[in-house]
């Protein structure tokens, strides 16, 4: 092979590198760095002008590798790629450079140091690149199929947009029916629009679409597989009801002797029967028994269900069942879990009647919830005159969780406006910062403003029932410092509802495990790229929507679960996809089969192959973090694009300044 | 060594690709300044860093190597930096044996929202190391490359 | 029982002010079988105050002992006060916490020909030692007149809660209250029992140490309590002391006793009121003893909820 010919390119990013690098230095200085044919320094590489150069360069100097000096790759790689790959070379001979954010923009009182590191980043690449090799992405094909877990109005609405393109989804639910926390609102922001009734419908529709099967009362076991190929295995739990003889005409869970608060729709605020369906309008309609109460179960004797149910659809008998699914894409919208508010001790849920948690209070307010959706106390009977609303229980406080929750601040109207206009009581909201964010937000806070509510500035230090003069007796005393008045108060009101944050759920990390989605420091679903690529997830084909990527409201989950669905259909009708060639592979001639990377691999991407006596990487499995590349003791698995001599090359170009006679700092 | 006459050191740092290199993009994009002094390597994952590439970078002239990566835990690769912590472990008895200080080989995580973790580390680490003065480790090396053995073994 | 000899630390207050608290704790060490040996030349903790005038010393000074103790082979050291127990657990944590500052108290000890090692000395409140190394089985075991009859408040102030509570959550704690119902007693339900007692603002605003203290009296009465249990001499000197020119501040009329929990613990184990210091506080508890009956009290039916009554949120253990 003929010697490597490399092109370097250094871009004053305006004034954003060149400001503090010296650029036109730099590309002088590059000239004299091993196999480098030609070096420029440019306004805008990123311009058409700069990508027009590098094409041309390529031609006209035959460049065999280019370098271009700039912002990160996380920004312009593959921009660089693309005119490399027009200009006839392969995409995968370029290398980058970062002397914006790594050099410019974090030193710009050291000129000196900034153009040193410049210079110490261009010469690691220049090294790096010549070790490079033509790769060509990985095409593999898209099963049409998707699989969607979790059936909240995320989920819904992504499996309902692909099912509605005319390709089959199934979708996957741990409770009894779909319809996730919306289906326990009373109203919802801002329009005050019934969250049934537009959550119902969708429902139905999830529910009895030719293209959906409807997976409810089932859970995600086992995923194997890659992009446009996965095998996963669900768990139905045994519902105990023949679904194909059971009407949902509700005599079983009428006659049930057991009643039981219900934690989970009701929010511990109601009662459900051992056999029970979580609410009226529930999809699919079919009852499911309790195991774990059912007289039945746990003393042989009762039947009660099985003696009324007309259509002799009770199966005590009934196993849970294993269902393989073949799908192309997944899309997790597993959801959140409210702050449990007994975590604030000082807050007194659960020590004080009559302060309650937010969902606790949906329930209260829900024409269809234990109360007919009359607001009362804790005893069932008393109007309040006064409630207090506590924002960010749980959230921005470092004790617990940093994130703000992003809806709280918005149902805390809602629920100001719901108790004015249902009791007519006075309302006190004690917030930290008001933050109405989205559209109609701000109108609906000054419209709760104008309806009378009282808004009191200052984090609430505590929340008593101990009296302290006679106007307090018996009532729940909000203790909190007032930041607007500078003074401490204490507001004696009937009700407290604290406004609990959202969190991941509690197996958030071991859902990500299973699927190969890790969570960033607040527990939820990490994201491709927090701006511009929020649904996808560093697995190929699995993708995040809704709360469980990050606190967030109605409508926002509604649009990652159509984002999502159009990410999902992009790659089912290109009907294959290409993948990031970074891969590690085995040179099987030289594997001694001591299957120590066998282990190393989280994705089980590495088999060993008896026969042969060695392993055998699966590159379409293989995510390329390089665990078994370090690991191996034959230093025979490589991994692509950052193989062993690319690194030492990058680590000695690095240091080209250090023990050489190539020394960066110059004498003037 | 910079024009006032103190040490400023060199500090290779290998970053992984997802949290500590975007750590270190955000500490550019908010324009949070440090010390000039490390030079960083992108790998995919902090479970990539094969112990060797310390052992080089010190050798070709690093007074010192930081490696970063995402907090345990929250690794894209789900478990890579556990692989890293237990090497790391390891390496640490190699180069105490070989006579380097603690800190001159530093293994710390930042998220990719923690730009300032990022660049306080940074500069830290910088201190730890100007303190203890030039490695000039190369210069204790025999005349030969040692990789050129290594690599005559593999013949 | 992990042990039956314990290095012990005084403070000064028990020395000096609150004897039925010596007394008691004396008394209930020998009924339960162990010894407390208190540690040789020890110096005051410097109280609450020290901290705020000046660090450096106030650290020094209560490092010499627990240098002291470690000289003299003592892996934990048991402390009755709390303030003792806070700023001797404070620190042996910080100097650990903050190398620099164990340096600087180090140098300060070396002129007493003295070191300490931080996390040498384990720092123990008494109530958390009976609690832990006596346990419940020993405890009412050697529960000869069991404390039926008696509803009490368990208080144990701000300086134990915070910021490490030895006793589980910081606000809400419950170690004392299973103890003084393994004991026969009832707990009160007393909200307040994590609050300051006001410490030594008496002489500093008398407004606002009688609200701290009042405000705790109050809860108590509130609470339904026959007497409230303090484990820090500080905390029973205010409430029990200024509990009478609180009455007159605020206009009320209370006369609640503040017995230390070793007193009470004394009663239960048997010991009379003469050897536990019975009778040395202002705000006479002589009702205390006369409200113990021989049979435990009918279990107090719970109030009866209303019948459309919304369920409660269940509270782990």
């Amino acid at each position: 092979m003929s010697e490597p010919r490399v092109g370097v390119y250094v871009c004053h990013c305006g004034h954003n590198i060149a400001g503090t690098v010296d650029v036109e230095h730099v590309a002088e200085w590059a000239m004299g760095l091993p196999n480098v044919v030609v070096s420029r320094d440019n306004k805008f590489m990123c311009a058409s002008t700069g990508q027009e150069q590098v094409e041309q360069d390529i031609k006209e100097f035959d460049l065999t590798h280019v370098v271009v000096a700039s912002c990160s790759p996380h920004m312009h790689e593959k921009t660089f790629r693309n005119a490399c790959a027009r200009a006839g070379l392969n995409p995968y001979m370029f290398e980058m450079a970062n002397i914006r954010e790594h050099a410019s923009w974090v030193h710009p009182n050291d000129r000196d140091g900034a153009t040193n590191k410049a210079k110490a980043l261009v010469s690691a690449a220049v090294h790096r690149v010549v070790h490079h090799q033509p790769l060509e992405p990985m095409v593999v094909s898209i099963r049409p199929e998707t699989l969607v877990v979790g059936g909240g109005i995320a989920g819904i609405q992504a499996a309902l947009e692909i099912a509605d393109a005319g390709y089959h989804v199934y979708l996957v639910e741990r409770e009894p029916s779909i319809g996730g926390h919306m289906a326990m609102f009373d109203k919802t922001f801002p329009t005050l629009d019934c969250s049934a009734c537009i959550l119902t419908p969708k429902m139905f529709d999830a529910g009895g679409h030719p293209n959906i099967t409807l997976l409810s009362y089932s859970e995600v076991e086992r995923v194997d597989g890659y992009v446009g190929n996965f095998t996963v295995q669900v768990r139905k739990k045994a519902r105990k009801v023949d679904q194909d003889l059971c009407t949902g005409c509700g005599s079983c869970w009428d006659k049930c002797p057991i009643r039981i608060v219900d934690t989970v729709f009701e929010a511990g605020l109601g009662y459900r029967k051992a056999i029970y369906r979580p609410f009226p309008q529930a999809v699919p309609k079919y009852p499911v028994i309790d195991v774990e109460n059912c007289t039945y179960f746990k003393t042989g004797k009762c039947r009660m269900c099985e003696k009324v149910c007309p259509t002799n659809a009770i199966r005590f008998d009934m196993e849970d069942e294993i269902v393989e699914l073949e799908v192309g894409n997944i899309i997790l919208a597993t959801g959140f879990k409210l702050f449990d508010a007994r975590r604030i001790p000082q807050y007194g849920y659960g020590r004080l009647e009559n302060v309650f948690t937010s969902l606790e209070f949906e329930r209260l307010t829900n024409a269809a919830g234990p109360t007919e959706g009359k607001i009362v106390l804790r005893d069932g009977e008393t109007t309040p005159k006064t409630v207090a609303i506590i924002h960010c229980v749980g959230s921005r406080d470092r004790n617990f969780n940093t994130h703000c929750s992003a809806i709280c601040c918005m149902s805390s109207l809602k629920f100001a406006h719901l108790v004015m206009e249902k009791t007519g009581a006075q309302v006190y909201n004690f917030y930290i910062d008001m933050r109405p964010i989205h559209k109609g937000y701000e109108e609906f806070y000054h419209r709760i403003m104008e309806e009378g509510a009282q808004f009191v500035r200052g984090k609430v230090s505590e929340i008593t029932g101990v009296a302290r003069s006679p106007e307090e007796d018996g009532k729940v005393i909000v203790v909190c410092e007032d930041t607007l008045i500078g003074h401490q108060r204490r507001v004696p009101v009937d009700m407290v509802i604290l406004a609990a944050g959202l969190e991941p759920r509690a197996d958030a990390q071991a859902v990500g495990y299973l699927f190969g989605v890790g969570c960033g420091d607040t527990g939820f679903f990490t994201e491709r790229h927090p701006k511009l690529d929020p649904v996808a997830t560093v697995t190929e084909g699995v993708f995040i929507a809704g709360a469980c990527q990050g606190a967030k409201d109605i409508p926002d989950s509604v649009a990652q679960g159509a984002a999502a669905a159009a990410r999902v259909l992009g790659t089912i009708s290109r009907r294959e996809v290409s993948l990031e060639p970074i891969r590690a592979s085995i040179d099987e001639e030289r594997c001694s089969g001591c299957r120590i990377c066998n282990n190393m691999c989280p994705y089980h991407a590495i088999d060993f192959i008896e026969e042969k006596g060695v392993s055998r990487v699966n590159p379409a499995l293989c995510k390329g973090c390089g665990t078994c590349v370090a690991a191996c003791p034959s230093q025979v698995i490589s991994g692509a694009h950052f193989t062993f001599d690319q690194l030492m090359a990058e680590i000695d170009g690095i240091l080209v300044d250090v023990l050489s006679d190539r020394p960066i700092v110059e004498a003037v | 060594m910079s024009d006032n006459g103190t040490f400023t050191p060199v500090i290779v740092g290998f970053l992984c690709n997802w949290c500590s290199y975007r750590a270190a993009d955000l500490a550019g994009t908010s324009r949070m300044g440090y010390p000039a002094t490390l030079r960083d390597i992108r790998i995919m994952c902090t479970g990539r860093l094969d112990p060797t590439f310390v052992l080089r970078a010190l050798q070709k002239g690093a007074d010192g190597v930081l490696i970063m990566g995402c907090h345990p835990g929250q690794c894209h690769y789900q478990e890579g930096n556990y692989k890293a912590i237990r090497r790391f472990a390891l390496l640490r008895r190699t180069l105490r044996q070989l006579g380097i200080a603690d800190e001159r080989v530093q293994l710390h995580w930042a998220s990719a929202a923690e730009g300032v973790r990022f660049a306080q580390t940074v500069a830290r680490v910088t201190e730890q190391i100007r303190q203890l003065g030039p490695l000039d480790w190369a210069h204790n090396w025999p005349n030969e490359d040692p990789y050129a053995v290594e690599e005559a073994v593999h013949e | 029982m992990t042990a039956t000899r314990y290095p012990y630390y005084p403070g000064c207050s028990l020395q000096h002010r609150s004897h039925a608290y010596q007394q008691s704790t004396e008394a209930v060490a020998r009924a339960l079988g162990f010894e407390l040996v208190e540690v040789d030349d020890w110096n005051c903790c410097g109280a609450t105050e020290y901290f705020s005038v000046n660090r450096l010393p106030a650290y020094a000074l209560v490092a010499r002992n627990l240098a002291r103790a470690a000289e003299q082979g003592a892996t934990e050291i048991v402390v009755p006060c709390s303030a003792c127990f806070l700023n001797l657990h404070k620190t042996d944590k910080n100097m650990g916490r903050y190398p620099k500052l164990g340096e600087r108290v180090n140098q300060a000890l070396a002129a007493g020909k003295l070191h300490y090692e931080p996390g040498t000395v384990k720092v123990r409140h008494l109530l958390e030692m009976v609690i832990t190394d006596i346990g419940n089985d020993r405890l009412k075991e050697r529960t000869r007149r069991p404390l039926y009859g008696l509803k009490l408040a368990a208080y144990y102030g701000c300086l134990v809660a915070r910021p490490d509570s030895v006793f589980g959550s910081t606000e809400q704690p419950t170690a004392m209250d299973k103890m003084l119902e393994l004991l026969g007693a009832q707990a009160a339900p007393f909200a307040l029992k994590t609050f300051c007692c006001g410490g030594h603002m008496t002489q500093i605003s008398e407004d606002t140490a009688f609200e701290m203290i009042h405000r705790i009296v109050q809860n108590a009465v509130q609470s339904g309590a026959d007497a409230i249990v303090a484990i820090c001499p500080m905390c029973q000197l205010n409430l029990d002391v200024y509990q009478e020119a609180a009455n007159r501040y605020f206009e009320t009329d209370y006369h609640v006793p503040v017995l230390f929990f070793t007193q009470v613990l004394g009663l239960a184990l048997g010991l009379s009121p003469k050897e536990l210091g019975f009778g040395q506080e202002f705000v006479d508890a002589r009702s205390v003893l006369d409200k113990i009956q021989d049979v435990p009290p009918p279990r107090a039916t719970p109030a009866r909820r209303p019948k459309n009554a919304l369920p409660m949120p269940a509270m782990p253990e």
